[in-house]
């Protein structure tokens, strides 16, 4: 018996596409007059996260972009999931806030269920596992990096669901850039000081080599000891001092000739408002 | 960012774009894969392991939708658990290619993954199934994934009956690599799993030290 989908069976829970037939007809009545819907706001991003000698290190830049327009010049992409779990979040912002979100409030109730302390792995399975059920409609890239008591992990998940377990992932519109630098620089187990300098090399690739990035360097270490959110590590793309001015001091311009017309002015109308005043 | 014109691999679903390859011998089995994870125009992974365990003895080849097809090999991992269990044995190669075959047959519109399932059991020694769009068929040895079309002269014409373990590996070793020449969305390294009644060992080849061809 081949199995299809009747059509006469009603699509309960899940997203409602009910509007998609009529937000087609107003795109296309739109396009018509020049004007063009309105798109979800990605955050443009460059995340980068890798695993060093003692944990794991994640990056992010921190400008969020609505279309061509920057909306957001310092918002937070590393999010907080459990207190040695953080991930970074890319693509739509609000479904990378809200997934992230209900990772946070999941991991709470499942620490309190077995009484254990997060592994990195379960929030990467819940995490893709509600991915794909959205089956690619949420569209929020995730890196999740963290210390559980198995160690050092760090896991991509993409909008399907699929993940990647590696030891330096880069995400987001600027991740070809980044990328391009963990592949030249990155060794295993580097030293603190090394893969601070090494993550923010790739993150300030991401802001300067792509249009979706920018501002700040936001960076996040994770080890057993502990987390470290250090807010605006760097600022590499800082609006440049004036050099110059505009304004000419009063004398530069020699006065050659002064003439002075008195106006007479009449008053021919006298109003008086009253105004509220307690 | 630049509106339409954003990169490919940002709202591209992720694809395994492989080569994959399975083939049994008098004993066991051999899987071989490619690591290539492409979105786009954009390698993601390039050391991805696309040979996945399904039991201790039972892996499975991933290719095709990256998502769909870890999603089925973890699905039926967790019920070859439950049914392995239940029996209080070893699960059959077969059980673990009839739930792979079920689950992609009745959600065949949804899903967009081609597992082969390979492994070792007590009563039918190697087996290598293939469950392509939902069918079951088993096999002497099965190619798969967008390399596999480039190669399928070469096993036609390479295959033998009755070939040793060591040359069922470098069969696959060969087979991989000549896909992974020619086709763009498979390359990185080539996984190596050789199952038998002894146990399970996994083995990765570099690649500089795949097998070269006429052109290099």
């Amino acid at each position: 018996m081949l199995h299809s989908l009747n059509p006469s069976q009603q699509q309960t829970g899940g997203f409602s596409f009910e509007n998609s037939r009529r937000n087609a007809v107003l795109e296309s009545s739109l396009s018509e007059v020049g004007y063009k819907a309105p798109k979800a706001r990605k955050t443009g991003t460059t995340i980068a996260g890798m695993v060093f000698k003692d944990g794991v290190l994640l990056g992010a830049d921190t400008r969020a972009t609505d279309d061509m327009v920057v909306a957001d010049k310092n918002c937070m992409k590393i999010h907080y999931i459990a207190p040695k779990i953080y991930c970074c979040g890319a693509g739509v912002a609000a479904d990378a806030e809200m997934a992230t979100q209900m990772m946070a409030s999941n991991v709470e109730l499942h620490m309190l269920n077995t009484g254990r302390p997060p592994l990195v792995a379960m929030v990467t399975r819940q995490l893709k596992q509600m991915l794909f059920r959205y089956q690619g409609h949420m569209g929020s890239s995730v890196i999740v990096g963290g210390v559980d008591v198995t160690g050092a992990h760090l896991y991509s998940v993409y909008p399907h669901g699929s993940y990647d377990k590696l030891p330096f992932l880069t995400m987001g519109s600027g991740a070809a850039a980044a990328v391009s630098v963990f592949e030249d620089r990155f060794k295993p187990n580097m030293e603190l000081e090394d893969a601070k300098k090494l993550v923010r090399d790739a993150i300030a690739a991401g802001i300067f080599c792509d249009l979706g990035s920018g501002s700040n360097v936001d960076l996040c270490i994770i080890t057993e000891a502990g987390v470290q959110f250090l807010r605006g590590y760097d600022k590499p793309a800082q609006k440049g001092k004036r050099e110059g001015q505009y304004r000419y001091k009063p004398g530069t311009t020699a006065v050659l000739t002064k003439t002075e017309t008195p106006l007479s002015v009449d008053v021919i109308d006298e109003s008086v408002q009253m105004m509220d005043t307690e | 960012m630049l509106g339409e014109t954003e990169p490919q691999w940002l709202s591209e679903e992720v694809k395994t774009g492989t080569t994959i390859i399975a083939i049994e011998f008098d004993g066991g089995v051999v899987l071989g894969s490619d690591s290539r994870v492409s979105a786009g125009e954009s390698v993601v992974n390039r050391v991805m392991n696309k040979l996945s365990p399904l039991h201790d003895k039972i892996y499975c080849a991933l290719s095709g939708s990256a998502a769909d097809a870890q999603t089925i090999a973890e699905m039926v991992n967790y019920q070859l658990d439950v049914h392995s269990i239940e029996i209080g044995e070893d699960p059959q190669v077969r059980s673990a290619a009839t739930l792979v075959r079920n689950i992609s047959y009745k959600y065949k519109e949804e899903l967009s993954a081609h597992l082969i399932v390979a492994g070792w059991d007590r009563r039918a020694g190697g087996q290598v199934f293939a469950t392509l769009n939902g069918l079951l068929t088993r096999q002497p040895f099965a190619v798969g994934g967008s390399g596999s079309f480039y190669v399928y002269g070469f096993v036609d014409a390479e295959y033998r009956k009755r070939m040793s373990k060591e040359e069922c590996q470098q069969f696959v070793v060969n087979t991989l690599s000549l896909a992974m020449n020619r086709d763009g969305s498979s390359g990185g390294v080539a996984y190596l799993v050789t199952i038998d009644e002894h146990g399970t060992e996994e083995k990765v080849i570099l690649g500089n030290d795949l097998p070269t061809f006429f052109d290099q």
